[in-house]
């Protein structure tokens, strides 16, 4: 496993691009930080984002997770990159002749993308710590690490979405066309669930949309910002009612790790069947 | 001996086209191989198939006696396919730095088969930044990196210019002298002819020949003569009068003729002065690869 992954960390560490690129994506991250230090001041009244309790804990994992994880489309150029550059270099080809085996190019991918992965929850996680320690009302341990498997959610989110980016770079060969794909697939669903919604007219609609592949990861961290008690408060002064519910349900993760699977599997199949 | 390779009814169709049919040969340890054919005969796939690259049809292959796993057999071979392939942005070092973790060997060896293809001093440059010779000895010594069984080239000097072209066939003769087992595969017959021992030849996805390459044709040699008193066409004519002569044709500037029997050229030179004709060049020879191949793929 070592040795694949150092395989994968050669090709990656003397491309400029995908070097690039990791680092802004690893400096945006840091820079969820400065969502703190954000202050406006109109006409007396100030506003601090600090204040508006978005830092508490254990709301921070929640908040923290969802932003950061928008950002995972940076990386996923470098994924989507890092295998369609294979077949553009015609790289694979001399891997395999090499003496690296298909299963072992596709395990190499795949450990990239667990690694990258890790390596942000941890980041997302000492940013968060760090603000949250700074900033939160509560500092109770306990009450700290209530929410923390949003980490977990997010690290399972990632893995989802690079493990998508890894497969649709091997079955398009070609980056812009495989992120195009990737868009396409998310207009796709966008489309298909006020299709099943309104247009079948199926009240428990999310019963089937959330197996789609794209809304399994939204589902894994749901959009926080109703959370809020301010906006709660708002809401029910003008007699709405949010009635979400925003913990990661089990068999979400389920959905999850079978797109994982899915997406590995097939990418291997894929590889598997090709002449190169 | 040793056996390298064991390919038995090896087929490949591409779609409804059948690129490969049936094809068999053993490559055994210490002989240089060559498999000849034109253009899209089949070369190429049959060398994809056995380097895991192509997905075969039917058929079979087993790398040292199948003892191994494909990918672990490929190893311990050193192997060069139609262009070099390497990542663009690395310079030779990394590149290879990055093939000695594939074959899971030390990268110590790196220095030393730069230097055997020349490029020692360019080992820190950018392989975007080579020519196209350079690059081809950059696989030369990706494929040397783990001193292999045996060494696969697939048209090493295609599209190199007369110096490249040189400068890849004395690094093959060196290699070949060194007794390790290669498998060149060429359109280039006096490529194949100066460093072969065996030879497979292959048209159209049909194996028409395999074995040593002195074996090819039955033949007891040829005579090659010229003469300036009359012409090649007369000359020709006076040579088939001779019953040791089975057929002789003019080829380009002399005449060529099949010998049916095993004959010493004095003789056929007397024959000739016998008809009063001197000749101006007369040479009793093995056909040339080429004259085979032709032989071979016209008979079929």
């Amino acid at each position: 496993m070592l040795r694949l992954l150092q395989i994968e960390l050669i090709k990656l560490k003397y491309n400029k691009a995908a070097k690039i690129l990791s680092i802004i994506y690893f400096a945006l991250l840091t820079s969820i930080a400065l969502i703190a230090s954000i202050k406006f001041n109109f006409g007396g009244i100030k506003f601090n984002v600090a204040d508006t309790g978005i830092f508490n804990f254990p709301y921070i994992w929640h908040f923290n997770t969802y932003v950061a994880s928008y950002l995972k489309f940076f990386l996923l150029l470098v994924i989507v990159s890092m295998v369609s550059n294979e077949y553009s270099n015609k790289t694979l080809k001399q891997n395999l002749i090499d003496g690296l085996s298909k299963k072992e190019f596709i395990l190499s991918k795949f450990y990239t993308v667990l690694l990258f992965s890790i390596i942000s929850s941890i980041f997302v996680f000492i940013v968060t710590m760090v603000l949250g320690l700074i900033y939160s009302s509560y500092t109770e341990l306990s009450i700290i690490f209530t929410d923390i498997y949003f980490i977990f959610a997010y690290f399972l989110a990632l893995v989802v979405f690079f493990s998508m980016g890894l497969f649709f770079g091997i079955l398009i060969k070609r980056s812009a066309f495989a992120i195009g794909a990737i868009i396409l697939l998310s207009i796709v669903e966008g489309l298909l669930i006020p299709v099943i919604r309104f247009g079948l007219g199926i009240k428990d609609y999310e019963a089937i949309t959330q197996f789609f592949p794209l809304t399994s990861m939204y589902n894994l961290i749901k959009e926080p910002a109703t959370r809020l008690s301010g906006v709660k408060q708002l809401a029910s002064s003008v007699g709405e009612n949010f009635d979400l519910n925003f913990a990661t349900q089990w068999y979400e993760y389920l959905i999850v790790l079978f797109w994982i699977f899915i997406f590995i599997f097939f990418s291997y199949k894929l590889l598997l069947r090709r002449d190169l | 001996m040793e056996t390298i390779l064991k390919i038995e009814n090896l087929t490949k169709d591409f779609g409804r086209i059948r690129a490969l049919n049936n094809v068999s040969f053993t490559i055994e340890k210490g002989n240089v191989y060559g498999i000849l054919g034109p253009n899209g005969s089949g070369k190429s796939t049959t060398l994809g198939i056995i380097l895991n690259v192509v997905n075969k049809t039917s058929g079979n292959f087993t790398w040292f006696d199948g003892k191994t796993s494909t990918h672990d057999a490929l190893k311990k071979v050193g192997a060069i396919i139609e262009r070099p392939n390497f990542y663009p942005y690395m310079t030779a070092q990394q590149n290879l730095e990055l093939v000695c973790k594939i074959k899971g060997i030390s990268k110590n060896i790196i220095d030393e088969k730069l230097e055997a293809v020349n490029l020692l001093e360019w080992k820190n440059y950018k392989f975007s930044s080579y020519s196209l010779g350079m690059k081809q000895r950059l696989a030369i010594a990706s494929a040397l990196l783990n001193d292999p069984e045996i060494l696969i080239l697939d048209e090493p000097t295609n599209g190199l210019d007369p110096q490249g072209i040189h400068e890849i066939r004395s690094i093959i003769k060196k290699i070949a002298k060194t007794g390790t087992t290669i498998l060149l595969a060429s359109h280039l017959l006096d490529e194949v002819e100066k460093v072969c021992s065996h030879a497979v030849i292959i048209r159209k996805g049909v194996m028409l020949y395999a074995g040593p390459v002195d074996e090819m044709s039955a033949t007891n040699g040829i005579i090659e003569a010229k003469t300036e008193e009359i012409s090649l066409e007369e000359l020709a004519v006076a040579l088939e009068k001779s019953p040791q002569i089975s057929s002789a044709n003019v080829d380009f500037d002399k005449v060529v003729a099949k010998l049916n029997t095993e004959v010493s050229a004095t003789e056929i030179n007397k024959f000739l002065i016998s008809q009063g004709i001197v000749v101006s060049y007369f040479e009793k020879r093995l056909p040339s690869l080429e004259q085979q191949f032709l032989e071979l793929t016209n008979n079929k």
